[in-house]
């Protein structure tokens, strides 16, 4: 099953209702409560990346029995430097977003740990791509 | 701790939810930083916020958590509730600090979730 969500940046009203979509039919599916909270928590805190720190951008899902691959394409100022981001503690948050409640720097190094596989790739000034991969069984 | 005695203890009311005479939480996680709460693997604990905000409850939803308590008697914003109710969440509202309510519940046995 493919699902597909358009994300617009700082639209703090809306975020996490892709991962609440997700994390529905993963439960109408059946799969396990450990594994889907891996896979919304992950798929949450890249959500509210594209929210915090991009322009727009859109989320995909496959959700087959076996595994779950969601990829997050964005539109924004990308990421210099990768490792500095993926630094727990990291973070260049604005007031803004920190009034949302996010800004700890510890939403992609919480995504690495939930996903079994995860890839980042960034091309400053162009936008931010992110895919993680969740096995379900 | 049934909940009953945890909203009584800190002089909390329930907002939104259905709360059972035996329903219960042993654990609580008390942070304004939600990044930090999503990185707990269990889900059976209290979370104790200062934010007011719907991504409060969105957090809850994706850690699967069935409470959260509001400090310092802030009045959450209508969809807030409703987010809330819509995911069978409580929400419960407390006038005390982050501070205090933590003290007078770790007192009475609640534990902390590391
Ligand atoms: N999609 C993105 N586009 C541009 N920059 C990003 C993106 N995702 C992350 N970053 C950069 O990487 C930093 C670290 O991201 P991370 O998610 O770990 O922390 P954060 O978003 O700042 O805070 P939180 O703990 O709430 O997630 C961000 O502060 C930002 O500078
Ligand atoms: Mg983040």
């Amino acid at each position: 099953m493919d699902l597909s969500f358009h994300i617009q940046g700082g639209d703090f009203t809306s975020a996490g209702t892709a991962s609440s979509q997700v994390r529905r039919t993963l439960k109408e599916l059946g799969v396990d409560a450990a594994v889907i909270k891996r896979v919304v928590v992950a798929l949450y805190e890249a959500e509210v990346n594209i929210v915090a720190h991009a322009y727009k951008g859109i989320i995909t899902a496959e959700i087959s029995p076996e595994r779950v691959f969601l990829q997050l394409v964005d539109e924004g100022p990308g990421i210099t430097d990768i490792e500095k981001a993926m630094t727990p503690g990291f973070s260049t948050a604005s007031q803004e977003v920190r009034e949302m409640g996010f800004g700890a720097g510890m939403g992609l190094p919480n995504i690495c740990r939930n996903a079994d596989v995860f890839n980042i790739h960034s091309v400053p000034g162009k936008g931010t791509t992110v895919e993680i991969t969740i096995q379900i069984k | 701790m049934t909940i009953h005695e945890i909203v009584s203890l800190v002089q909390g009311k329930i907002l939104c939810g259905n709360v059972g005479e035996k329903d219960f939480v042993d654990y609580c996680f008390a942070s304004d930083l939600m990044s930090d709460v999503l990185t707990v693997r269990r889900s059976d604990f209290l979370l104790m916020t200062g934010l007011s905000n719907i991504q409060s409850i969105r957090t809850a939803e994706m850690s699967d958590l069935k409470y959260v308590m509001l400090v310092r008697g802030k009045t959450p914003p209508q969809p807030m509730i409703e987010l809330a109710e819509e995911n069978g969440i409580v929400l419960i509202s407390c006038p005390f600090s982050m501070f205090k309510a933590s003290g007078i519940l770790y007192q009475a046995g609640l534990k902390g979730v590391f």
